[in-house]
């Protein structure tokens, strides 16, 4: 396994973490790609308070910048990291204990 | 933090290998206590499926060793990770007699998993998601 995976996990959980950082992230999820200009014309946070999350964001690789129009730059979600966070949240969601329990009751059952 | 990859239990159960076995390996089974409905090809290779009716949601595997009553084991789809994503985890039962009864172990494996090529091509390469796909869409209908 990569070095990084873990490090990749905890970019994402630690952006998660904070109110401001989850609505930018929400914000470019539901309506795309955006400049700091658009993000602060949609949330009720300061261009400069955006600017620096999203530079921080772009810094744990979880936003990308790119090119916009009129030479404003763009943030784009990526959406590896955020899969790799799924991967840690599937195995915290596997109930093998429940499951066995299950098959537990069900061997009881059929029996009697 | 620690990346979870392997998820490891062991249960004594009060029935013989060969009724736990055909708990785990036919549809019947399956159907009894895992999904709610279920199919299975079994051998190597075959495919089987559970579905969960509440949920909406069938989840799709792959056999990959069936050693009666002894080993059984299948891979499936990471949840949560989009369908095409070719990662899957191992679930194996290895089944012992003890007593009268069996030692069920199940370990599922792999959720760390990030081979090197598919990193790269995930995490660089920047080409997944919707703004690709409505790319390749207006690609085909300029090219049309």
């Amino acid at each position: 396994m990569p070095p990084d995976i873990e490090a990749i996990a905890e970019h994402v959980f630690t952006a998660l973490a904070d109110p401001t950082r989850r609505a930018i992230l929400a914000a470019l999820a539901q309506d795309g790609p955006a400049t700091a200009t658009d993000l602060a014309a949609r949330l009720p946070i300061t261009r400069q308070a955006i600017a620096k999350h999203l530079a921080l964001l772009a810094e744990a690789g979880l936003v990308r910048a790119e090119p916009g129009e009129r030479r404003r730059v763009r943030y784009r979600l990526r959406s590896a990291p955020m899969r790799v966070a799924q991967q840690f949240l599937a195995a915290l969601a596997r109930d093998w204990d429940s499951q066995l329990e299950a098959l537990k009751d069900h061997l009881d059952s059929a029996a009697s | 933090m620690g990346f979870p990859d392997r998820i490891e239990r062991t249960v004594e159960i009060a029935h013989q290998p060969a009724k736990v076995w055909a708990a785990l390996t036919t549809a019947e089974g399956l159907a009894a206590w895992f999904g709610n409905e279920a199919g299975i090809d079994l051998r190597p290779g075959g495919s089987a499926w559970m579905r969960w009716h509440e949920e909406g949601f069938t989840a799709d595997m792959r056999v990959e060793r069936v050693e009666e009553p002894k080993v059984f084991g299948f891979t499936w789809h990471i949840y949560g990770l989009p369908d095409q994503d070719p990662r899957r985890t191992y679930v194996e039962f290895t089944l012992e007699p003890a007593g009268e009864g069996t030692r069920l172990t199940v370990v599922e494996s792999g959720f760390a998993q990030l081979p090197e090529d598919a990193y790269k091509k995930a995490y660089e390469g920047n080409t997944n998601g919707w703004a690709s796909e409505l790319g390749e869409l207006v690609d085909y209908l300029d090219a049309a």
